[in-house]
């Protein structure tokens, strides 16, 4: 008896995960129209290695400079970056654009690495230069028929989160040994972007 | 297996079967459809919410007395502006105007600096208007009416009102540095979105 009873419990619980998980509406294939916008733009700097590894790098650096740099370098980005992503919507062309990327990877690598304490203005200059670069390239890849304003909103928060990605990783600095994963892990960024400038000149 | 777990079983079963896909609770006879419909363009319209949005931030940023008059003048002017537009028979879009208006009150955000109180009423009011005279056209197209027009403005008065308050609220310093950085992500996307209209796919 009692075993029919937990049965029964579990039938009961299953069929109510049905009823909590029962979609209203079906939207299957929501890679077309507005949707597919936003999550073009979501999925759009998480699939490029370069993107990711600088996004996260700048979370970093501003991690070691501490405040103001911890949040004044994520606010910079992605402004500067909307700012290169809109000379490549006006088709103003940026030369060597793959390049640019590639030693940002290396430049901020090599800052995180070397624990460079720049003053904020120059960081601040550093960060939004190569910012320029990174929209240029990623931020005008609208596939046809989709939503501008969706893939733009999906692809500044996606940048977005990748520097709190970093940030929240750079909150191991105020342990000794994590100062020294910080170092570790900006000289892998810095190797990585070595690796796109050889490709970007190949 | 007792009655008691039977009558459960089948309990449960006509819960799942008698599941609305779709509530749609006497609207027809209420006439109260276009209402909630205004409420629904606005949860659909990423160009009017991303607009409350920011202006909501704003205000809260700048204290409770700016909150307050942006609670009611941006509702206000909005359905002033929706039976303005009303009165058009075509639909208008001015996605350029949105786009800017997205730049320079995500830019305040980031920048959280001391504006007066008419600076913000007038902002309030302008943005009310414009957000509201292109929902009105639109809704003449639609046949939502006034009463779809209502229903935005009740529903900015609710988003502003919980946005305005939780932002007043906030006391922590890094919380108020997070709205900041929300600033920043909406004057990036007012730049690609100027950059998408210049080629005529925002």
């Amino acid at each position: 008896m009692k075993h029919a009873q937990e049965n029964v419990s579990l039938f009961q619980l299953i069929m109510s995960m049905v009823v909590l998980l029962y979609p209203a509406t079906a939207l299957a294939h929501v890679g077309s129209g507005a949707s597919g916008g936003f999550l073009t733009g979501v999925a759009h700097p998480v699939s490029g290695l370069d993107h990711v590894l600088a996004m996260i790098a700048v979370g970093l650096w501003g991690a070691q400079l501490g405040k103001p740099a911890l949040w004044v370098l994520p606010v910079v980005f992605p402004m500067m970056m909307a700012g290169g992503g809109m000379l490549g919507l006006m088709g103003i062309p940026l030369p060597g654009v793959e390049i640019g990327i590639a030693i940002s990877a290396i430049v901020l690598g090599a800052m995180v690495f070397t624990e460079a304490r720049l003053k904020i203005q120059l960081a601040m200059i550093i960060v939004a230069f190569f910012a320029i670069f990174h929209g240029h390239a990623h931020g005008t890849e609208l596939p046809a028929g989709q939503s501008g304003l969706l893939y733009s909103i999906g692809f500044v928060a996606a940048t977005g989160c990748l520097h709190g990605v970093g940030i929240a990783i750079g909150m191991i600095y105020r342990w000794s040994k994590g100062r020294l994963a910080l170092r570790a892990a900006g000289a892998v960024v810095c190797v990585a972007g070595i690796f796109f400038l050889w490709g970007a000149l190949a | 297996m007792s009655c008691m777990n039977i009558r459960n079983i089948i309990l449960t079963a006509f819960m799942v079967f008698l599941w609305p896909a779709t509530a749609s609770a006497h609207l027809v006879s209420t006439g109260f459809g276009p209402f909630y419909d205004g409420i629904t363009h606005l949860a659909m319209s990423p160009d009017d919410l991303l607009g409350v949005l920011a202006i909501g931030l704003l205000s809260g940023l700048l204290g409770a007395q700016h909150g307050r008059v942006t609670l009611f003048a941006l509702p206000l002017t909005w359905l002033i502006g929706g039976v303005i537009g009303l009165q058009f028979e075509i639909e208008i879009s001015l996605p350029v105007l949105s786009a800017i208006s997205f730049l320079i009150v995500g830019m305040l955000v980031a920048a959280d600096k001391k504006l007066p109180l008419a600076f913000i009423y007038g902002l309030a009011m302008v943005l009310g208007l414009l957000h509201g005279f292109l929902n009105g056209t639109a809704m003449a197209q639609a046949g939502g009416g006034f009463l779809a027009l209502f229903g935005i403005s009740v529903a900015v008065f609710v988003l502003v009102a919980l946005l305005a308050a939780l932002v007043v609220s906030l006391r922590a310093q890094w919380a108020r540095i997070t709205v900041r950085v929300a600033g920043s992500w909406i004057t990036a996307i007012g730049l690609l979105m100027l950059g998408w209209t210049y080629r005529g796919m925002g």
